[in-house]
């Protein structure tokens, strides 16, 4: 190697010392989310069938989302204190006349309705999630979330967390995208 | 510093403060009958990550959640599942992030090259050092 | 008032520390030798004002004083009082203090033990060391402030992590910073050598001593800090490719390599460049692992929650010193004039291929490391990186590492040949030959990678005494001696890893109380389950009573701890130690039917793995000793073994 090689490549250090730098910068200035987002959102639900929470009604089923109407669908559980945040807020959705299915995550059918008593019932449908089999299959990372679904059955849209009055506006507009 | 897990899950944003009542899924506390598949799905589920606490595979995770996701790695495994076709499952679902091992693509492949790179360059760099061999 | 002292103390000691690097600098001008002879008491009472200030702190800690934001949001009266005192240094200021009080200690020991450096270059050395200081004085100061009091003390503090509630607090955190600080005075080293452009055998074997001791530490901290990981975390694994691992790991790997091109500079004057890099890279890399840790930008299993206000004040520190000195080695080095050259076959080259690995593993582990956030940066999509990437790619550099660690003790320094060195370890290859064999029938179908570890293993351990062969043993000098402890000690801790990787069982289940079930060679009655207080937590502690063939029974009980201040579960595994392994028992939640899980493994040799770095830890002590005490006798050595260490 000649000498101006060596003289060059003594200051590679640096240059890769400064990229990891910016690398590192940039993850700094990143606002930090650590939520991991479902990579559903675009595809047809996944299929599923789960079995009524309330006593004597057909299940949840994914085929049934294909009927040409939006809804939601929320997962919540009764042991899950964000779920409570939210419950107006999925009140206020409903009376703004969006369809919302529960699916209950870990849950038993008597506790989740005991909490549903407690904080009231937007839901038109509630299946029973056990083994949060169809949970994962959706991708969702916790409780609770709220996807938004087409008349096609296709998953439109995420919500990580409760849903917050600042999000109803969010939520409607994403309904309104999926008509 | 070890552990501060439930620090992490808390902060969490979708994870709930009280644990859930339900009886988890027996396949999330035990091994499978037959050994081989309980190898191939331990093997696999060391390389999942747990999608609460994001710092541990499910294989070596408390989170609920990550006990539901070995109940379903090991059902798949014993439904005859190849353990990559798991894998391409969850990542459907939760992107490439819920694998430790990352794949090799157009974004991933200087990870991969760098061992053979790094020698290449380290060994150029320690041949300076050496005097030719005199015969 | 103890606060306000702490606060005071640590005033005093950030402008002791402009002062140490005021004095240190204006030395090297002609004429400033008088100034030289004022810093040194300058760098000690800066580390006596540092030690106050931590002590003021501890004192804030012990006694719980919940006027002090610091101790209300990490502590309270209820925490046991070990933890009470550990837990000085268990949330993000009493660390970075702990962090600053070792830098502070590790200048002013330079100050008053280093006589072999030139004289201008230890002047250099300390006002680098002073002005490292200084800027981690700053942000303790200005954003980390652990004295500040609030206007109206809380009844009672917020309580301390659980998890973090173990005796290891107490030790691993403080050795490990040892490790990590102590390496700064190789940089403030390498730094002062480079402003003075005197790079020798001199420069290295004052050096060699302070990042033995520096090594020492870390190897003794991440070892202590894998068993914590492994005892704590009750699934069994004792490595888990975690970002902060990897922080530990880092500047151990440069470390490591700066030990062994040190050893080149001092007895060969080459890789002058080469080990200038490395004092730079080691410390660098503590840095930059310190900043990872605290920023929160990589998603780790560790957290200290960090406002990106603290981690840019620690970026722009950490751009200054890394950048800074890699400049002066960009502009600087070159002037310094090459060391010797050398022939491949010998103990030179056997030393240039270990920082090769050494070097390239080091990178790959940070590549790895980072490589989520620069795909993140790219694309926007989240992407991991984690054990099967490290073990695919670090782990066959690291075997052909410890290959190389049976074969350099070997060769002579200058020029060796090689079938003279083949021939000198022919006994230990044979071996690794012999371990093949038996390990393949006596236990077939392992995978490669613990079948290499295995085979490998059984040769270099041999190879590793080989240099005390037909020696008189009590003139051996000490730093031989640590040289094939050390090794020993990496040969003894790649069996345990590829032992508890190739042979573990485990059993996990849901059991009855009064029923029976087995691990490996274990029968283990589930006797009782049963509620136990604690003194800050309440307990549900199984009882197991463990058989093997007609050994007498062991009891383990594991738990779940459930504390109340902060609200959390903990498990707290049970481990029965043997000589040939480990029984590891956990108990987890109930499940229906009366059933509690329970989660067994039966680790054989596991045990090896620890005893392998505290092994290695006894060895770079052993060097460290023998590269301090005045020099014994050496007796004059047919081969080279007896210079290397």
């Amino acid at each position: 190697m000649s000498l101006r090689t060596i003289r060059i490549l003594l200051w590679l250090p640096l240059v890769g010392f400064l990229i990891v730098l910016g690398l590192v910068f940039t993850g700094l200035i990143r606002p930090h989310d650590a939520s991991i987002r479902s990579q559903m959102v675009g595809r047809p639900l996944p299929a599923f069938s789960l079995p009524s929470t309330r006593p004597r009604q057909p299940p949840l089923t994914s085929a049934s989302f294909a009927d040409g109407k939006v809804r939601l669908v929320n997962i919540f559980a009764s042991w899950c204190v964000p779920c409570v945040v939210e419950m107006p807020q999925l009140a206020q959705l409903k009376q703004a006349g969006v369809a919302i299915e529960g699916i209950a995550s870990r849950d038993t059918p008597a506790d989740s309705l005991a909490f549903l008593q407690r904080n009231g019932d937007p839901y038109d449908r509630i299946g029973d999630d056990k083994t949060s089999a169809a949970q994962i299959a959706i991708g969702s990372s916790g409780v609770p979330e709220t996807y938004v679904v087409d008349g096609k059955g296709v998953i439109r849209a995420q919500h990580i967390g409760p849903i917050q009055p600042q999000d109803v506006a969010d939520i409607l507009a994403a309904v309104r995208d999926a008509q | 510093m070890k552990r501060v897990i439930a620090l992490t899950l808390i902060l969490a944003p979708t994870v709930s403060w009280a644990d859930p009542t339900m009886a988890p899924e027996p396949l999330s506390y035990t091994q499978l009958p037959d050994p081989a598949q309980e190898a191939a799905a331990q093997a696999l589920m060391q390389t999942i990550r747990c999608v609460v606490c994001q710092g541990q595979s499910i294989a070596d995770s408390d989170a609920d959640l990550a006990g539901d996701m070995r109940a379903l790695v090991r059902q798949k495994i014993a439904a005859g599942e190849k353990p990559e076709a798991i894998r391409a499952w969850l990542i459907q679902r939760y992107g490439r992030w819920v694998s430790y091992r990352p794949p090799v693509d157009a974004v991933t492949w200087p990870l991969w090259a760098a061992p053979i790179l790094l020698l290449a360059v380290g060994g150029l760099l320690a041949r300076s050092a050496f005097r030719r061999r005199r015969t | 008032m103890i606060a306000e002292a702490g606060l005071a103390a640590l005033w005093i000691a950030a402008m002791l520390a402009a002062l140490q690097a005021f004095l240190g600098l204006g030395s090297l001008k002609a004429g400033g030798e008088e100034l030289l002879r004022a810093v040194r008491p300058v760098a000690v009472a800066q580390a006596v004002m540092t030690l106050g200030a931590f002590a003021a702190l501890m004192w804030l800690f012990y006694s719980t004083d919940l006027s002090v934001e610091l101790v209300a949001e990490d502590s309270a009266s209820t925490v046991p009082t070990l933890y009470r005192i550990a837990g000085t240094w268990g949330n993000h200021e009493g660390s970075m203090l702990l962090w600053v009080t070792i830098l502070a200690i590790a200048g002013a020991a330079v100050a008053l033990l280093e006589r072999r450096l030139p004289e201008r270059t230890l002047a250099a050395t300390i006002a680098a060391q002073g002005v490292i200081a200084l800027g981690f004085f700053a942000f303790l100061l200005f954003s980390s402030n652990p004295f500040a009091r609030l206007d109206i003390a809380p009844a009672e503090g917020n309580g301390f992590n659980p998890l973090l509630q173990d005796p290891g607090l107490a030790f691993h955190p403080p050795t490990l910073y040892v490790g990590y600080v102590g390496l700064s005075v190789a940089f403030s080293f390498a730094v002062g050598a480079l402003l003075t452009r005197d790079v020798g055998p001199a420069f290295a074997k004052a050096m060699r001593p302070w990042v033995l001791g520096a090594w020492v530490f870390l190897t003794l901290g991440i070892t202590a800090g894998s068993y914590w990981a492994y005892y704590e975390l009750g699934w069994g694994g004792w490595w888990f490719w975690d970002p902060t691992e990897n922080a530990s790991l880092m500047p151990w790997l440069a470390a490591t390599a700066l030990l062994h091109s040190v050893t080149v500079l001092a007895t060969r004057d080459g890789l002058r460049a080469w080990t200038v890099m490395l004092a730079v890279v080691a410390f660098s890399m503590s840095m930059v692992g310190t900043f990872l840790v605290r920023s929160g930008i990589l998603t780790s299993v560790h957290a200290f929650a960090l406002d990106p206000k603290r981690g840019a004040f620690i970026l722009v520190l950490l751009a200054l010193y890394i950048g800074g000195a890699l400049a002066l080695f960009g502009a600087r080095i070159a002037t310094v004039a090459e060391g010797n050259r050398f022939d491949p076959v010998s103990r030179e080259g056997a030393l240039v291929i270990n920082n090769l690995l050494l070097s390239v593993i080091l990178a790959l582990v940070l590549i790895g490391t980072l490589y989520p956030l620069a795909a993140e940066s790219m694309t926007g999509e989240k992407l991991s990186v984690g054990p099967p990437y490290f073990n695919a790619t670090a782990g066959p550099l690291a075997l052909i590492l410890v290959a190389v660690m049976a074969a350099g003790p070997a060769m002579r320094w200058r020029r060796d040949e090689i079938v003279a060195v083949a021939r000198r370890i022919a006994i230990p290859a044979a071996l690794t030959v012999i371990a093949l064999v038996a390990i393949l029938l006596l236990a077939p179908g392992l995978r490669i990678l613990p079948l290499l570890g295995l085979t490998l293993a059984a040769g270099v351990a041999a190879a590793s005494v080989a240099p005390l062969w037909k020696r008189n043993l009590r003139r051996t000098p000490l730093f031989t001696w640590g040289m094939v402890m050390a090794h020993l000690g990496a040969a003894v801790s790649l069996a345990g890893m590829a032992s508890e990787s190739a042979f573990t069982k485990e059993t996990l289940i849901a059991a009855r109380p009064g029923e029976t079930v087995s691990v490996g060679p274990y029968a283990i009655r589930f006797a009782a389950v049963d509620p136990v207080p604690g003194q800050n937590f309440t307990a549900v502690q199984a009882t197991l009573i463990a058989t093997r063939g007609s050994a007498d029974p062991i009891t383990l009980t594991p738990a779940q701890r459930t504390f109340d201040n902060p609200p959390q579960t903990t498990s707290e595994s049970a481990i029965a130690t043997r000589w040939d392994g480990q029984l590891y028992t956990v108990v987890g939640e109930p499940v229906p039917g009366g059933r509690w899980q329970l989660r067994l493994w039966w680790k054989p040799f596991v045990t090896l793995i620890w005893l392998g770095g505290a092994l290695i830890a006894i060895g770079g002590a052993l060097s460290l000793l023998g590269r301090s005490l005045p020099r014994r006798k050496v007796v004059a050595e047919s081969t080279g073994f007896a210079r290397f260490g």
